[in-house]
C-alpha cells in the first residue's frame, strides 16, 4: 500500500527465528520473576505498610532493604538474560521470513 | 528564594552548553541521509548507545524531581526511583527483542511490521506525539527551575533558552549527536552525583537544636500582587527579608551532636533512629483576594522518613479508603508499563546495529541508571538535613545541597542538571520528528519522499514541537517535575503497552485492535489526568473534592482498559480464514 519506503527492516536481522523465539521465553520467565518480586513490594505498601518500619539486616529498615534489593535484582536480572542470550542458534533451512510471522 | 548568581556558575554553565553545541555542528556534518539523522546510521556502539540510555532516561524530572520528593517526604520519592527502573526490566525482558527485529525508524514500524496499515501508523503517530509532548512539559518546567537561581533570569528566560539550544541541536544533527551529548551527559551524571554522594557521607548527620531552624515561615501574595515573607518585603536591603533556607536532624542516636563520616549503609541506620524535621505547606485564600502559604515544620522518627506515605500522593496508603490505596498502585503500575513505551527510549534502539548490540546497551543501561538511582537516595537525604532547602521550590533540592559543598560544585551540578534537560528534550523532540515525517505524512500522502525531504520535514516539525513544549513549559511553572512526569508515564503506558505487548505476544491481534487500543488508551488517561483531584487543584485552582474520578493517577484503569479494548477489537474484527 503507498509505496512508502521503509518496511520492516531484516537487514540488520542477524538472528534466527528460533534465536529470538528462545531469547523470548527466557526474557518472560526472567520477567515473571521480577513481576511478581515488585507486585509483592507495590501490595505490602499498599496493604501493610507497618511492615516497611520494621528494622532488618543491620538496623536498615525494611522499605530501604527491599527497594535497594528490587534495583539490585534488576541488574542481576539483566546480566543473567545477556548470558542465557549469548549465543545465536544456527539457523533453520526452511526460514524464510526474519520477523514475526 | 533569592539566589545569588555566581560568575563562576554562568561560566561553567556556557562552557557546557558551549561544548554541547559544538559536539552538535561536529557531528552534524557527517549526517546526511535520513537513516543517519533519523537513527543515527544503525551505527553507535552498544556502550555509547547504553550510556546513552541513560541519559535519555535520567531526566530532569529524575534528578530534580526525586531528589526533591525525597528531601520533602524521605521515602516516597525513591518509589519513583525503584518503578523508573523496574521499567527497564519490561523494556529490555519483553520489548527490545522483537522490537528491533521489527522497526526501523519509529515504534510504529514495529506494530506495522505485520499489517502494513495506514491507520495504525497514524494512530501511533499521534500518541507518540502526545507522550512527547507531555513528557516535554517537565522537561521545560525543570530548566525554567534551574535558570532562576543560577542566572537570577525569570523562570520563562530558561524555558526558552533551553527550547532554542535543543532545536538548534536537533537541527543540526539528528540523533548522532543526540546520542553522544546524551552519553557525555549521562556519565557526567553519575559521576557527579558519586562525587557529592561521597561528600554527604563524609559530612555525616549533625543535630541542628537552633530554636529558629523549625519556625515556621509565610509567603503572602497580595491581592495587588505583592510578595511578602513573613509579612515584610522579600528582597535583601533594610526591612526586608527571604525564605530562610530549611531541612535538619533534630536528635540523633546516643544524644550526640555529629555523627562524623559515616558507611553508606550505617548512614541509613542511623537516619532511621534520628528524629528529623519536615516541611508541611498549607496554602489559604482570603477574602480580600490576598493567599498565604504557611510553612510549618514537623518533627518526625527517622523510620518515618523511611518509609512510604508522607507525600500527599501516597498519604492514602495509610488512610483506610481502598481507593486512596488505588492511587499508589495505580502509580507504581504506570512507572513500571512506561518506560518500555516511551517513544523516545523506543527509538534508541534502531540506533545500534542488532539485537545483541541492542540487548547489552540496555544491560549497561540499566547498571548506570541504576547506580543513579541508588544515589538518589542519599542525595534526597543528604538535602533534607543540609539545612540549605528552600521551602518554596522541590526541584530546587539538589543543586542547593550541592551548594553546601562550595560554589564550584553548585555551578556544576546545576550545568549537568541543565544539560540532562537538554539531552531530554532533544531526544523527545527527535522522537517526536520521527512521528511526523515517517508515520504522520506517512498515512496521508502517497508519493514516498525523497531522503533531502524527509529530513527537512523532521526538522521543521522540530521546531514546531519545540515551540509547543515552550509554551506548555512557562504555563506549567511550578510543579513538581516528578510528579508531572508520573503523568507522561501514565499517558505512555496507557496509550503503546497493550499494543506493544499483544502483538508481541497474541497471535489473534488484529490491525483495528491496535488501532483502538492506542487511540482509546491514550484518550482515557489524558481524559482521566484532566478532570482528576490533582490537576482541579494544581492548574486550574479548582477544588479537590469535586474532581469527576476518585483517584489522580488513571493507570490501574487505563492500561488493564486498553487490553481490554484491544482483545474485544480484535475478536470482533477477525478475518474469516484462519488467524495469520
Amino acid at each position: 500500500m503507498g509505496g512508502w519506503d521503509h518496511g520492516p527492516s531484516t537487514a540488520t536481522d542477524d538472528q534466527s527465528a528460533e534465536t529470538s523465539a528462545r531469547n523470548a521465553r527466557y526474557g518472560l520467565w526472567l520477567f515473571a520473576l521480577y513481576c511478581a518480586a515488585y507486585a509483592a513490594f507495590v501490595l505490602l505498601n499498599a496493604f501493610v505498610p507497618d511492615s516497611m518500619t520494621k528494622r532488618s539486616l543491620g538496623g536498615l529498615t525494611v522499605s530501604v532493604l527491599y527497594g535497594l534489593g528490587l534495583i539490585a535484582l534488576a541488574f542481576v536480572l539483566s546480566l543473567v538474560y545477556a548470558w542465557m542470550c549469548r549465543t545465536n542458534l544456527p539457523p533453520k533451512d526452511d526460514k524464510t521470513t526474519g520477523g514475526a510471522s | 528564594m533569592i539566589y545569588e548568581r555566581s560568575a563562576l556558575a554562568v561560566l561553567i554553565f556556557l562552557a557546557f552548553v558551549g561544548m554541547t553545541l559544538g559536539l552538535s555542528f561536529y557531528l552534524g556534518r557527517k549526517a546526511r541521509s535520513a537513516q543517519a539523522y533519523f537513527a543515527a546510521g544503525g551505527g553507535i556502539h552498544w556502550f555509547v548507545n547504553g550510556v546513552a540510555f541513560a541519559g535519555d532516561y535520567l531526566s530532569a524530572a529524575s534528578f530534580l524531581g526525586i531528589c526533591g520528593i525525597i528531601a520533602f517526604y524521605g521515602y516516597d520519592g525513591f518509589l519513583y526511583s525503584i518503578g523508573f527502573l523496574a521499567g527497564w526490566i519490561v523494556a529490555l525482558l519483553v520489548v527490545a527483542e522483537p522490537l528491533k527485529r521489527l522497526g526501523k525508524y519509529t515504534f510504529a514500524d514495529a506494530l506495522d511490521a505485520r499489517f502494513q496499515s495506514r491507520g495504525i501508523r497514524l494512530a501511533a503517530a499521534v500518541s507518540t506525539l502526545a507522550v512527547s509532548i507531555f513528557y516535554l512539559i517537565p522537561q521545560m518546567v525543570g530548566a525554567g527551575a534551574l535558570i532562576q537561581p543560577l542566572l537570577d533570569w525569570p523562570h520563562w528566560v530558561g524555558v526558552l533558552l533551553v527550547g532554542t539550544t535543543v532545536v538548534m541541536i536537533v537541527l543540526t544533527a539528528g540523533m548522532v549527536s543526540t546520542t553522544y551529548v546524551q552519553f557525555i551527559k549521562g556519565s557526567l551524571l553519575v559521576f557527579f552525583s558519586g562525587i557529592l554522594t561521597i561528600l554527604i557521607l563524609q559530612r555525616g548527620l549533625r543535630v541542628d537544636s537552633r530554636p529558629e531552624a523549625s519556625e515556621s515561615q509565610t509567603i503572602t501574595i497580595t491581592a495587588d500582587g505583592k510578595k511578602l515573607i513573613n509579612g515584610k518585603p522579600q528582597g535583601r536591603g533594610e526591612g526586608e527579608t527571604d525564605l530562610r533556607p530549611v531541612g535538619h536532624v533534630s536528635e540523633l542516636p546516643g544524644g550526640v551532636q555529629e555523627t562524623g563520616p559515616l558507611g553508606p549503609l550505617e548512614y541509613l541506620s542511623t537516619l532511621a533512629d534520628s528524629r528529623i524535621v519536615l516541611w508541611d505547606k498549607k496554602e489559604q485564600k482570603h477574602d480580600d483576594g490576598s493567599k498565604t502559604i504557611t510553612f510549618s515544620s514537623r518533627e518526625v522518627s527517622g523510620d518515618q522518613v523511611l518509609r512510604p506515605g508522607n507525600h500527599p500522593i501516597f498519604r492514602g496508603i495509610h488512610s483506610k479508603v481502598v481507593t486512596d490505596r488505588l492511587e499508589f498502585i495505580s502509580l507504581m503500575l504506570a512507572l513500571f508499563g512506561g518506560t518500555a513505551s516511551l517513544p523516545h527510549i523506543l527509538i534508541r534502539y534502531y540506533t545500534v546495529k542488532d539485537q545483541a548490540a541492542a540487548r547489552k546497551s540496555t544491560v549497561v543501561g540499566i547498571a548506570v541508571i541504576g547506580c543513579f538511582y541508588v544515589l538518589t537516595l542519599y542525595l534526597g537525604l543528604g538535602a533534607m538535613t543540609s539545612g540549605a532547602l528552600d521551602v518554596s521550590d522541590e526541584n530546587m533540592a539538589a543543586p542547593l545541597l550541592a551548594r553546601t559543598f562550595g560554589a564550584f560544585l553548585f555551578a556544576v551540578i546545576s550545568a549537568i542538571a541543565f544539560t540532562t534537560v537538554l539531552g531530554t528534550v532533544s531526544g523527545l523532540i527527535v522522537a517526536a520528528s520521527g512521528a511526523v515525517v515517517h508515520d504522520l505524512l506517512a498515512s496521508f500522502v502517497r508519493t514516498p519522499f525523497s531522503d533531502h525531504d524527509k529530513v527537512r520535514i523532521g526538522k521543521l516539525a522540530a521546531v514546531v514541537v519545540g515551540v509547543i513544549g515552550m509554551a506548555l513549559g512557562i504555563l506549567f511553572h511550578g510543579m513538581n517535575v516528578g510528579f508531572l512526569v508520573g503523568w507522561a508515564f501514565s499517558v505512555a503506558a496507557s496509550a503503546n503497552l497493550p499494543s506493544l505487548v499483544m502483538l508481541l505476544f497474541w497471535k489473534g491481534t488484529t490491525r483495528q485492535g491496535i488501532i483502538a487500543a492506542i487511540l482509546v488508551g491514550m484518550t482515557a488517561s489524558l481524559a482521566w489526568i484532566l478532570v482528576s483531584g490533582d490537576t482541579y487543584v494544581k492548574v486550574y485552582g479548582w477544588n479537590k473534592a469535586d474532581a469527576l474520578v476518585p483517584f489522580s493517577q488513571p493507570g490501574i484503569v487505563t492500561i488493564p482498559l486498553g487490553f481490554v479494548v484491544l482483545v474485544i477489537v480484535s475478536l470482533l474484527t477477525r478475518p474469516r480464514q484462519a488467524t495469520a
